[in-house]
């Protein structure tokens, strides 16, 4: 159900209409998602969206403001309801079955644009508090993966530290440390770099370039195009709530097909 | 040294002296006291007419008659309990006393502030001549205290052995203070409810609100913000209602009203437990309010980034949402229960000897007929004392916790 777009582009989109290939695909496609449908009152917000992301797939979504791209990302791990249509989250139908719910958000982590960390809480503490609580990890081992993962995000010395005492991109780093501790296999990336000052956008790519080098599957709404360029696998463009054009990086910066696409470039590079 | 140069060339003018009479004790009082003519005079007079008051207010103290309220010193403390059973709540006195201690030791911060006021207060009541027997045992709930707190310190008994020890002090404040259950050898006298009185009623009569009023508060605050039709309908008609009529009301109806509605044989429970749970349901709709202001200020990322953690609603409230909202209206909270604590003076009203009816009692005694000007003033600005120290110490307490539930986050 996509906007047509060339057949060149199309390549690596892999959305059949065909059932046995779609089948067959399944064990590889972590993220599925159908014919989807979202209105906010009677504004829609997200018009017959398909989109499958394969295992340890960067796929960058990019478009204007109120483009739908945030409340995209939002609905995967049901931030956000959708009205019509499905997603599929590692073999889990995303329903109104909380379980299901749990068990997406458990394998879904979540980076937002306002870092969103519990102010009340030590750094360390925030990276624990849900390992211990939802994947009851004992304390020693969730403190344990926390440390690790400051670490590998370079800022251990802030163990201690409370949020509002970190800056902008320590704090983001923290936040993806949070997310990471719960070993999700899908993580959601939602601007993560558009409340941060320009001098500190560049520690938290530097994050997030690392962790899709080690495979982790990545759906990432930015606005850093060098970011899409060098990391994505695929790059998606929406507008109007709906897929304009899915291309790989090179095709989709170098050769854009609809015009939509072609004039929102123009306007940012 | 007219200038400093640092490494990057630049040169700053060395910073320079204040004005005398800018800094120190002069330029304070020229900056608050004596700004300008018409600031002079208004200085002048005040302190004047500061001077005239307190001079007024000494001679007074010198001469006024106190002899009412140290006659009736075990009235104010315990009102009408029987003599012969004061051993009951000064045991009470002598376990709060040391599991205050142990706590204290063990959590520090705010309870050792809060425990240095206690074991003032006591030191105090030992020295008083109150009698030996009394005074011995103020002595060692002091010594209790401190021992607990030194224990507390050392000690490696798990917390929740503590917690335990508040949640049980509750149901055994009950039974020691009504003479519980009769131990073979008959230590104890039984002490129906409506002997207790005085500060002790006071402060039973506060604690047992603020304890069930504030889980009630949190309840009614998160299901005024539910989902569901029912549950916020219900949360919303509860506070309004309760919200539209003033305490002393639900008391003459707790009272009055009652017994009209239970069957003629029922036993009606006694005039305490009445009054308690008014107490409790009034003040349990204002808390939910002041906790539903703070539930409004976490901005809706916090909710969302528990979600997204996977946090089930018990675990995002308990552990990310309700530990914010509580913080930030901790001086509105401590505010209602200061006003919970003053409020049981009404229970005076429905026939209760709490410490505003005791001193409305005392001033009555015939003892005091002849008393030139009578002892009005004397007994009720003791009373005003006594009520002053216990709100002062939770405001205090309030700003303590505040400041320790601040640190680190600026």
């Amino acid at each position: 159900m996509l906007r047509p777009t060339h057949p060149r582009t199309r390549i690596t989109t892999e959305i059949s209409d065909n059932e046995n290939s779609a089948t067959e695909s399944i064990a590889n496609d972590i993220i599925v998602i159908r014919n989807v449908n979202k209105w906010y009152g009677t504004f829609q917000a997200l018009r017959n969206i398909n989109l499958t992301v394969k295992r340890q797939e960067v796929v960058v979504i990019i478009g204007p403001s109120g483009s739908g791209k945030s409340t995209l990302i939002r609905t995967i791990n049901r931030l956000e309801e959708h009205q019509s249509g499905d997603i599929i989250v590692d073999d889990i139908p995303l329903t109104h079955n909380v379980r299901n719910i749990e068990k997406i958000r458990m394998e879904t982590g979540m980076v937002f644009q306002q870092f969103n960390l519990f102010p009340h809480l030590t750094v360390l503490d925030n990276i624990t508090l849900a390992q211990i609580h939802v994947r009851k990890r004992r304390k020693p081992e969730a403190q344990a993966t926390a440390m690790e993962l400051l670490e590998r995000v370079g800022i251990p010395e802030q163990a201690g530290k409370f949020p509002a005492q970190l800056s902008g991109g320590q704090q983001q780093r923290v936040a993806i440390a949070r997310a990471l501790a719960m070993d999700p296999k899908i993580m959601l990336f939602d601007e993560p770099t558009s409340a941060l000052d320009p001098e500190m956008i560049r520690e938290v790519l530097d994050v997030m370039r690392e962790l899709a080098h080690t495979g982790m599957t990545m759906l990432v709404v930015t606005h850093e195009m060098g970011f899409a360029r060098e990391v994505a696998n695929r790059v998606v463009f929406m507008d109007g709530g709906e897929i304009v054009e899915i291309n790989t990086p090179d095709a989709f910066f170098t050769n854009p097909q609809q015009d939509r696409t072609k004039s929102f470039l123009q306007k940012i590079l | 040294m007219t200038t400093q140069v640092d490494r990057s060339g630049w040169s700053a003018a060395a910073p320079q002296k204040p004005p005398i009479t800018q800094v120190g004790v002069l330029g304070w009082l020229h900056q608050n006291l004596f700004s300008s003519v018409g600031n002079s005079l208004l200085t002048v007079v005040t302190l004047l007419l500061l001077g005239w008051a307190l001079n007024g207010i000494a001679q007074w103290l010198l001469g006024a008659f106190w002899a009412p309220v140290w006659e009736n010193r075990k009235l104010f403390a315990a009102g009408p309990y029987p003599n012969e059973a004061l051993g009951q709540p000064q045991a009470l006195l002598l376990l709060l006393a040391l599991l205050f201690g142990l706590s204290a030791g063990r959590w520090g911060s705010l309870l050792r502030d809060v425990g240095i006021g206690l074991a003032a207060l006591l030191a105090v009541l030992t020295l008083l001549p109150l009698g030996m027997e009394t005074q011995l045992r103020m002595g060692i709930a002091l010594l209790l205290l401190l021992g607990g707190y030194v224990a507390g310190l050392r000690l490696p008994f798990p917390n929740r052995l503590l917690v335990g020890g508040w949640v049980a002090t509750l149901p055994l404040t009950f039974i020691v203070l009504s003479g519980g259950i009769a131990l073979p050898g008959q230590f104890t006298t039984a002490v129906p409810t409506n002997l207790w009185g005085g500060v002790m009623l006071t402060l039973l009569l506060t604690v047992v609100g603020i304890a069930f009023s504030f889980p009630l508060g949190v309840l009614l605050a998160l299901g005024r913000r539910s989902h569901l039709p029912v549950v916020k309908g219900f949360c919303i008609a509860y506070i309004e209602l309760i919200r539209g009529a003033p305490l002393i009301t639900l008391l003459f109806m707790s009272m009055v009203l009652l017994p009209l509605f239970l069957p003629a044989t029922a036993p009606s429970p006694p005039a305490l437990i009445r009054v308690m749970v008014a107490i409790t349901l009034f003040s349990a709709a204002y808390l939910a309010e002041t906790i539903r202001g703070g539930l409004q200020a976490i901005p809706s990322g916090q909710y969302e980034a528990a979600d997204a953690l996977g946090l089930g609603v018990v675990d995002k409230l308990r552990l990310v949402i309700l530990p914010q909202a509580l913080t930030k209206v901790i001086p509105a909270l401590v505010g209602q229960f200061i006003s919970l604590f003053k409020d049981t003076a009404l229970v005076a009203l429905v026939g209760l000897l709490d410490l505003l009816g005791v001193a409305k009692s005392v001033v009555q005694q015939p003892t005091w007929l002849g008393v030139p000007g009578g002892v009005t003033r004397e007994v009720y600005l003791f009373t005003a004392l006594i009520y002053f120290i216990f709100s002062f110490g939770m405001s205090f307490a309030s700003k303590r916790l505040e400041a320790n539930l601040n640190t680190g986050k600026r």
